[in-house]
């Protein structure tokens, strides 16, 4: 990610030596060179068609995630982070049905396999071996009537010919792995009868049980409670380090990014606004909409009795996205660019320069560098 | 579970007990709507005053409502002897009495009418789980299309169309024009072939009744459980889609499906007269419509209970499977 | 919130409660006996005073939406007293409650199923006027759409649905209804958390003014610390049904004294990248244990680290200290910083000899 080419959607730059697999050499051919990064996807789109209109959830993203290390994925509800991570796990081709399907496009390319337009039986194989994700809600995500070591046992089978005995060993030691006490007697339990945070280990433990070398997480601690959620967070940091995944962590809370990532992705309305190491955008943040996610956060570490800066206005309709910047309705720094261009032209996004370039710190915003950098250190931070 | 059983096995008795005492209320508040009582009923218009007295202290219809009820229900236990001086009769345990029209006991009758109802219940429960479940998964998982549209269409028929007019229009087609099938009922131990034969229409008839609902609400469910969570997560693993729908989404259909299927088996008996009477099979639906027609109490009182014991057992089997399917519902 | 002067000064609290407890029971076995009850809420002691906002904030099952239902009559408490503006309101049935409505309001989480959704947004505002049989200066419609006004919303969408709104609208909805009365206690239960965070400072903002304009009262009941940091005066953190401690803002997030205030504390992610490898995490072994059947003693000891062994035997009471802060615990945290309260006679010397022990452990770990 730190490393992306300077025009988002474009194919990356010819110094990239490809390096597809036969099967999806011809894709690569017909597109553009295989990068090297372990994960990259280019201008994804997905768009549903429904009865009011094309819902375009995600619009042109592109990112890059190396192994080993954590891309934090940040957005209200609709701004495309979830779809973004079920498009990459090919979760909207799989299993459609009726005649409204997904309209994906763009590249996925994972360790150097194309996967949009590759077979969707091999795609099926890489999922739950090389990528696996872990959702928002445990008590949902587990089949409730099959005990937990059963539907871990069925992750490991999928992919590897084992006997269940075998199998059954390996859940129960990625269950005491997690953390779960009395593995072996746990491991005959059904989801109900474990507690909130329980379940979430063993769902982790689930995802982990193949040695995925990418973990996708979606809101892995919204549905838990403050303590447990530090629990899973440190879980998730340890189990990193421990199996050197690449992990995406998709989240609304900066707490959590602020935690566990490494690089931030901003996401408004299926687009990404701003993205760069965590550390630049927590404390230079370049797009008025970070402004606001900031501004909105009441503060923990902080005895702020003034109010809170929230953004106006609500979340865009992703049918009838705005015109130019999908956030202008919203900003308050809308009219600083001339001649309208906000409304009508839609912001490219654009490295950093001067003492940042090559940092990897993008953002999608018309105002000029020097604009956002004033405005941030005059009239926003201080209010922080 | 102990405990949870021995509670609804007590309701079950406390339920026949009740219903076994309304139904006897009837043996004794019909014949007075019809200005008659039942010694009349029993020996028929042209009796003499001498044996219709003679019945009435064979059957003890002098005695108190209750002592009666009390003799009837030890006769269903212990069997009971009518007595009318020298003149004993033996009616073996369990004793449903003697019918008013044949003379002849209930029990054999019902026990010769109960194998027909079932053979006809249990293949048309079969035929419309397989039918209903089926069409309803494929008109779920082919949502929009043509193949939807269309099953769902004929789906509404059979919820529609009276069973009568179903079964008429296929007798006439399939046996009395076509001469494919011979529908006079063989029971199964004389000719297996025959009795499956004769039971092709009369199954598929009930069932089309009931695969339509059952279609219509596997397809409900399923489109249901094809969006929950742990379906996204059974592909997340890399499941065969095959897999994702036979061991992850069917098996949460069977929830809805067994609840339906509890208050159908009591429903069942109604659809199981009308296929009878259409089909002139042997069962208990046509005995109940013979005996109502001729007022013939100990049938009607016999077949009541039958078939409440039926629907009785089969909620309690129903709810039993409940707790089989999903580990969470704990019985107690 | 700022606490107005008079608050302060108040002598009278708003609302008292003492010994509230909530117990559901539980039935089973052959013949449905009680064999058990969810001690939701068990033995709460607090005020509420005027013109101040209480945070109450605790993980799921910690009994504070128990707790809110009980203090607006929603629901029945098993024992104990509620008292509002000195009048005893514990066991009012409705009708004697109706009156008492008017003064105390309250604000539903979900904004999606809190709100009819065949009723225009009209008569959801309206209808606390017709429930009570008021009808207010200039008519009703026009102090809806005052109201509607007052929230941030368009007085002329008087006639639309709860569906043409977005969830952030809803709540405001919410909110315009529970003001409709010009109560004097609103009780917010989670009232921002289905909300988007950008959202979430609209709504926190709007009960901020709302409270400076009508000189309400707000006990807000949530589970996210840092709301609660910015909107409450006093806070109350609760673990399995009861207060562990109750103190000012600043007091509580700067010296809690309660382990599990302290742990819960450090759990909560800050968005501060570089502080990441700074800050220590208290880590609380296991989860909350269930209120069927709670720990003996006191509540916490299965996950505390400074746990011995008078916490399982013997419940700590919910002392005051001088500072004002209310703490139940045999070993408080930061005890050297405030001055202990002066014990009276009526004090066993066994507590004595626990708050005694607690300094001791608190300057061990110090040293």
């Amino acid at each position: 990610m730190t490393d992306l080419t300077k025009s988002s959607g474009q194919p990356g730059n010819g110094d990239l030596p490809a390096t597809g697999t036969a099967a999806v050499g011809e894709v690569a051919a017909a597109g553009s060179p295989a990068p090297t990064a372990f994960l990259e996807v280019r201008d994804l789109r997905v768009h549903f068609p429904t009865d009011d209109g094309l819902v375009k959830s995600v619009d042109g993203l592109s990112f890059r995630l190396e192994k080993g290390k954590t891309l934090g994925i940040v957005g209200e509800s609709g701004s495309g982070k979830s779809v973004t991570s079920l498009g990459i796990m090919g979760l909207h081709t799989a299993g459609q049905y009726g005649r409204r399907k997904a309209r994906i496009s763009g590249e996925i390319w994972l360790n150097g396999q194309e996967l949009l337009g590759a077979d969707p039986d091999e795609v099926r194989k890489l999922r739950g071996r090389e990528m696996s994700m872990i959702f928002q809600d445990p008590l949902s995500a587990l089949h409730p009537y099959y005990t937990i070591g059963r539907q871990i046992i069925e992750a490991y089978r999928v992919h590897h010919e084992v006997t269940k005995e075998v199998a059954r060993k390996r859940a129960i030691e990625l269950l005491d792995r997690v953390g779960i006490p009395q593995p072996d007697k746990r491991v005959d339990s059904y989801p109900h009868e474990f507690s909130g945070g329980m379940r979430q280990r063993a769902m982790i433990a689930m995802a982990l049980v193949n040695n995925p070398e990418l973990l996708i997480a979606d809101e892995p601690t919204t549905a838990l409670d403050v303590t447990v959620q530090a629990q899973i967070l440190d879980l998730i940091r340890d189990l990193q380090k421990e199996f050197g995944s690449a992990v995406i962590i998709i989240t609304h809370d900066l707490g959590v990014v602020a935690e566990l990532a490494d690089d931030l992705l901003v996401m408004y309305g299926g687009r990404c606004v701003e993205r760069g190491p965590a550390e630049k955008v927590f404390y230079e943040p370049q797009h008025p909409y970070t402004w606001g996610l900031l501004g909105s956060m009441p503060r923990i570490d902080r005895d702020q009795t003034e109010r809170l800066i929230p953004v106006k206005g609500s979340p865009p309709s992703l049918i009838n996205v705005p015109s130019g910047c999908a956030f202008h309705p919203r900003c308050p720094y809308a009219d600083v660019p001339k001649d309208n261009i906000t409304r009508t032209e839609r912001p490219e996004l654009r490295e950093l320069r001067g003492k940042d370039a090559g940092g990897g710190h993008f953002s999608a915003c018309h105002m000029t560098q020097e604009e956002r950098t004033r405005i941030w250190t005059e009239e926003i931070a201080p209010k922080l | 579970m102990l405990a949870y059983l021995i509670r609804r096995l007590f309701a079950v008795v406390v339920m026949l007990l009740v219903v076994t005492l309304t139904t006897f209320a009837i043996f004794f508040v019909i014949p007075k709507w019809a200005g008659t009582d039942p010694a009349l009923l029993f020996v028929g218009k042209q009796a003499d005053p001498a044996a219709i007295e003679g019945i009435r202290q064979k059957l003890s219809l002098g005695d108190p409502v209750l002592v009666q009820f009390w003799h009837f229900v030890q006769g269903l236990f212990a069997g009971r002897d009518y007595a009318n001086g020298s003149d004993v009769t033996h009616c073996p345990a369990p004793c449903f009495g003697y019918s008013f029209r044949t003379e002849q006991a209930v029990w054999p009758q019902l026990t010769d009418a109960m194998p027909v109802t079932l053979s006809l219940a249990a293949g048309a429960c079969l035929l419309w789980l397989v039918g209903g479940i089926t069409t309803g998964v494929v008109s779920a998982l082919r949502r929009g299309t043509l193949w939807d549209r269309s099953a769902m269409t004929i789906a509404l028929a059979g919820v529609s169309l009276p069973i009568y007019f179903t079964g008429l229009l296929s007798l006439a087609i399939f046996s009395y024009s076509l001469k494919w099938v011979n529908v006079d009922y063989k029971p199964f131990g004389d000719d297996p072939a025959m009795w499956f034969e004769s039971l092709i229409l009369p199954w598929i008839t009930l069932a089309f009744l009931y695969a339509a609902m059952y279609a219509r609400l596997t397809r409900a469910t399923m489109l249901e459980i094809m969006g929950e969570d742990y379906i996204r997560t059974a592909r997340a693993k890399g499941l065969r889609e095959r897999v994702v729908i036979g061991r992850h989404a069917m098996r949460s259909t069977w929830t809805p499906v067994l609840t339906l299927l509890g208050l159908d088996l009591g429903a069942l008996l109604g659809g199981a007269v009308l296929t009878e009477s259409t089909y002139n099979l042997p069962g208990l639906g046509r005995l109940a419509v013979n005996a109502i027609t001729d007022k013939d109490l100990p049938v009607i009182l016999g077949v009541t209970l039958i078939a409440a014991i039926f629907i009785v057992v089969a909620n309690l089997v129903v709810d039993l499977l409940y707790a089989v399917i999903d580990p969470r519902v704990r019985l107690g | 919130m700022t606490v107005p002067e008079k608050a302060t000064t108040s002598p009278e609290p708003l609302l008292k409660v003492s010994g509230l407890v909530k117990h559901f029971p539980i039935k089973k076995g052959l013949l449905q006996r009680q064999s058990g009850a969810v001690q939701a809420v068990d033995g709460l002691d607090f005020d509420v005073r005027p013109g101040e906002t209480l945070g109450v904030v605790g993980e799921s099952g910690c009994g504070k939406s128990t707790m809110g239902r009980l203090v607006t009559r929603l629901l029945e408490p098993t024992s104990g007293t509620i008292e509002f503006e000195g009048k005893d309101i514990t066991h009012l049935n409705t009708a004697q409650m109706r009156p008492m409505r008017r003064d105390v309001q309250m604000i539903f989480q979900d904004p999606y199923s809190s709100l009819n959704p065949r009723h225009t947004v009209g008569a959801i505002v309206s209808a606390p006027f017709r429930l009570q049989g008021v009808t207010p200066e200039g008519g009703i419609k026009a102090e809806v759409q005052r109201l509607l006004a007052l929230v941030g919303l368009n007085p002329e969408h008087y006639n639309r649905y709860p569906h043409e709104f977005s969830g952030g609208q809803r709540q405001r909805i919410g909110i315009a209804r529970a003001l409709a009365l010009k109560p004097k206690l609103v009780v917010a239960d989670e009232p921002v958390s289905a909300l988007d965070v950008s959202i979430q400072a609209q709504v926190v903002n709007l009960l901020d003014d709302l409270q400076d304009e009508l000189g309400l009262t707000y006990v807000i009941i949530a589970h996210d610390l840092s709301v609660i940091r910015h909107v409450s005066d006093r806070i109350a953190v609760m673990y399995l049904g009861k207060i562990v401690e109750l103190a000012d803002r600043k007091d509580l997030y700067e010296r809690p004294m309660h382990p599990y205030t302290k742990a819960l504390l450090s759990a909560v992610p800050v968005p501060d990248p570089k502080r990441r490898a700074k800050r220590e995490r208290i880590l609380l072994k296991g989860d909350v244990p269930s209120p069927i059947a709670p720990p003996s003693g006191c509540r916490f000891h299965t996950r505390c680290w400074k746990a011995t062994e008078v916490c399982e035997r013997q419940e700590p009471p919910l002392v005051s200290l001088a500072t004002g802060h209310q703490v139940a615990c045999h070993h408080p945290e930061s005890v050297s910083d405030v001055q202990l309260p002066p014990r009276g006679p009526d004090q066993a010397p066994e507590e004595k000899a626990g708050a005694e022990a607690a300094q001791k452990v608190t300057k061990k770990t110090e040293s």
